[in-house]
């Protein structure tokens, strides 16, 4: 599952983990007990819409907002679901992000999962259905489902609506201002060959070109995807990707063209031991410090960055451009590879479960989410609230974006996604070969992969 | 009739002693057992049935596939290069770390200035959580960081490398870590094993001519024989575990440099949601450590604890 969203939680827990060695306390909280159980047809905000939600009913609700500002929204927002709808008590849990793949397929084995919870979709999703205990949301998203555009796609399966999208992510060029200008860079490059000039002169003027947290291995993974996306066609990627079978001459292609970029040595020395959002000299901190230029990372870099550093400056010294486009590649440019954050409901979930994620995507709490640089907004309508002029530009690509590639590790089925992940590591480590990182998708999918 | 009430009572009292012994071994043993049995006997048993499914964690268990996940991890390259870590690990332990722990033993068993504060000094490691020794590792060992100034400082700067990022040298970087960490506790069990070596048998080795060094090795080492097997016992059976360290530091990478079979587990078990292969993965450790386990209390921890974990009579 995702290892890419509120990293900053999971920081925090290992360093509470470091020093007390016991790294646990998911302190639950619940609002207001529920007080009065009239009808809740006072409709004094925009958390009120469903006729449906009558009935008496308590949530439980997991979600990895462990920490501010994302812990505090959510808290707002049931709160003010409750007030608009008295009948209705949510019982937040938070969990800290990585204890997700644990205790999900756990909750879904038991007799009394949570009512709604973290969800990134995908291949992940999908796995999740064979427990029989995921809400299929087709017919009650369906009125307001088109107002999120493509991005809701992420989370179907065959169609069906098992998910929905509260934010979005997409992976691009994170780069410093500063850095560009001393190697003599005027505009961010727009095709391959302009980035590897852009390389040479970065290492001419004695500066880092790129930051990569390899340690991680997805940040190695998401240079291949880019590579992929920018190499295959809309169609190869729509059919093959799903299908687990990346026959298409384009993907080895990612992996030659990777193996060029490789040799270009455009990354800090000994990378592969840099983890990627952890300390300053993580590649999040190498950028945020100007020890490094460029780093390919997700929107939500920019919070990661923040902590990592003591420049003030930092937000107006970042830039960001999508992976440039590859001449002779069958791929459209205007591809983005990215993801996000959702939610799903449980088969016993009230119909008030359905109502509250329609809730968290009306403008009134997408806002906050834009405002509060939590993510890239689900709803268009919020995108006026993103203040950052960076993340204003990663949005307006993803929202232009004529397809979101949803990561391949994320979009596979999580053993196969790893797999993809590790293969794409060894070879950054040197290790195997365009063919092995394609094969192994096609070799795990079908159980031949240890 | 009083006196034959009496009788009963004496008829019922004569096996007393033997019902007692029993409901007292029920009652000091059942707690014990529940909770042995409940948090270990079953789970390793529901781990081995896991093992024989295919199953990703969701739904119930419904691909069989036998020994087909025994059959992938003992033939897959990954596992093997895991195993052989471990190999590894355990030989530097017992060839490298032995050595040193009795060298420091010795020496911080004689009388010297400032004897207590050099034993907090090579105990204080082992005091950190696993967690916190590899953080502050990291920082030390990332580019630039401390150990790389340090090099620098002292001339050696073409000594620096990549010290988690190199595939060639990352595992021995782990293992000085590794031994940096637990060199305290070995050293800490020998000098209370030292304790026990009456100072009259050294005196008794000096008038019949010994030399220092003779009456170490013949005197004092043999003497610490239990001591060191007790060490070498938790010192394998830790490198066959190890875990926290590596997956702090490095993740088992790059390219699986330090994976140990652990780590190996918990990156398919946990991160690639492959559960059965997982369990058949930490059946395959656990039968290995048991197997261990039993060889060394039999063959050479008998005669150590004979008595204590053994049945006197044995």
């Amino acid at each position: 599952m995702s290892m890419r969203n509120t990293r900053i939680p999971a920081i925090a827990v290992v360093a509470a983990a470091a020093l007390t060695a016991a790294a646990c306390g998911s302190g639950s909280s619940s609002p207001k007990s529920a007080g009065s159980s009239s009808t809740s047809s006072n409709a004094s905000n925009s958390a009120s819409s469903s006729s449906d939600s009558t009935a008496p009913a308590t949530m439980t609700w997991w979600h990895n907002g462990t920490s501010d500002p994302v812990l505090g929204l959510w808290q707002k927002t049931a709160d003010a679901y409750h007030a608009a709808h008295p009948n209705v008590t949510i019982k937040i849990d938070p969990i800290q992000n990585e204890q997700f793949q644990t205790k999900v397929p756990l909750a879904l084995q038991g007799s009394n999962p949570p009512t709604l919870y973290q969800q990134w979709g995908g291949g992940g999703e999908a796995s999740q259905l064979s427990s029989g205990k995921v809400m299929d949301l087709t017919a009650a998203a369906s009125s307001w489902i088109g107002d999120l555009g493509p991005a809701a796609a992420g989370w179907q399966v065959k169609g069906k609506q098992y998910g929905i999208p509260y934010d979005l992510h997409v992976v691009g060029f994170w780069y410093r201002k500063d850095l560009f200008t001393k190697a003599g860079i005027t505009a961010p490059p727009t095709t391959l060959d302009e980035l590897n000039a852009d390389v040479a002169k970065l290492k001419t003027a004695g500066v880092t070109p790129i930051a990569i947290g390899s340690k991680d291995r997805w940040p190695d993974a998401f240079w291949w995807e880019s590579f992929a996306v920018r190499e295959c066609s809309l169609d190869t990627l729509k059919t093959q990707i799903p299908a687990l079978k990346l026959s298409d001459g384009c993907f080895k292609k990612a992996g030659e063209d990777l193996t060029a970029f490789l040799a270009t040595k455009p990354f800090q020395n000994s990378f592969l031991g840099t983890p990627a959002q952890q300390g300053a000299g993580s590649s999040a901190g190498m950028v945020a410090n100007g020890q490094a230029a460029m780093e390919l990372q997700g929107d939500w870099e920019l919070g990661t960055m923040t902590p990592l550093t003591t420049d003030k400056n930092l937000n107006s010294e970042l830039g960001w451009f999508p992976f440039p486009a590859i001449s002779g590649g069958q791929g459209d440019p205007k591809v983005a590879l990215g993801g996000g954050d959702g939610f799903s409901c449980t088969t016993g979930a009230p119909p008030a479960c359905a109502d509250f994620l329609k809730y968290i995507d009306s403008p009134e709490v997408q806002t906050q989410i834009a405002a509060k640089s939590i993510g890239l907004p689900v709803n268009p309508a919020a995108a006026s609230a993103l203040t950052d002029p960076t993340l204003q530009t990663a949005f307006q690509y993803s929202h232009s974006a004529s397809y979101i590639q949803t990561y391949f590790d994320i979009a596979m089925p999580t053993n196969v996604g790893q797999a993809l992940d590790s293969a794409v590591a060894d070879f950054f480590a040197g290790k195997g070969s365009p063919q092995t990182i394609v094969d192994s998708v096609s070799q795990t999918a079908s159980g031949n992969n240890k | 009739m009083r006196q034959s009430l009496h009788s009963v009572l004496l008829w019922v009292r004569r096996p007393r002693p033997k019902l007692r012994r029993r409901a007292e071994l029920f009652v000091l043993l059942s707690p014990a057992t529940v909770l042995f049995l409940g948090f270990v006997i079953a789970p390793i048993g529901i781990a081995v049935y896991y093992s024989f499914y295919s199953w990703n964690g969701y739904g119930p268990l419904t691909d069989f596939i036998g020994l087909k996940n025994y059959s992938d991890a003992l033939s897959g390259t990954v596992f093997h290069t895991a195993v052989q870590h471990n190999v590894e690990l355990v030989a530097f332990s017992l060839l490298l770390q032995l050595p040193l722990i009795v060298a420091l033993a010795l020496l911080l068993n004689r009388r010297m200035r400032g004897r207590s504060v050099f034993r907090l000094v090579v105990f204080a490691p082992y005091l950190l959580s696993e967690a916190t020794a590899a953080i502050v590792w990291t920082l030390m060992l990332s580019p630039d960081g401390f150990v790389d100034k340090m090099l620098r400082s002292i001339g050696l700067g073409s000594l620096i490398h990549g010290w988690l990022g190199d595939p060639g040298i990352v595992f021995y970087v782990l293992f000085v870590v590794i031994t940096w960490k637990y060199l305290g506790f070995g050293v800490i069990l020998l000098l209370a094993g030292l304790q026990a070596v009456p100072a009259e048998l050294r005196e008794a080795a000096a008038i019949d001519g010994a030399s220092s060094w003779q009456a170490t090795r013949m005197v004092v080492l043999p003497l610490l024989g239990p001591t060191i097997r007790i060490w070498i016992f938790l010192s394998v059976i830790g490198s066959l575990q190890l875990f926290d360290l590596v997956w702090i530091m490095t993740l088992g990478g790059p390219a699986h440099a330090s994976t140990t079979m652990v780590t190996y587990m918990i990156d398919h078990g946990y991160r690639g949601n492959e559960y059965g292969y997982g369990s058949a993965v930490s059946v395959v450790v656990f039968v290995i450590c048991f197997a261990f386990a039993l060889a060394y209390q039999r063959y050479v921890l008998r005669r150590d604890t004979d008595g204590a974990l053994t049945r006197a009579a044995g």
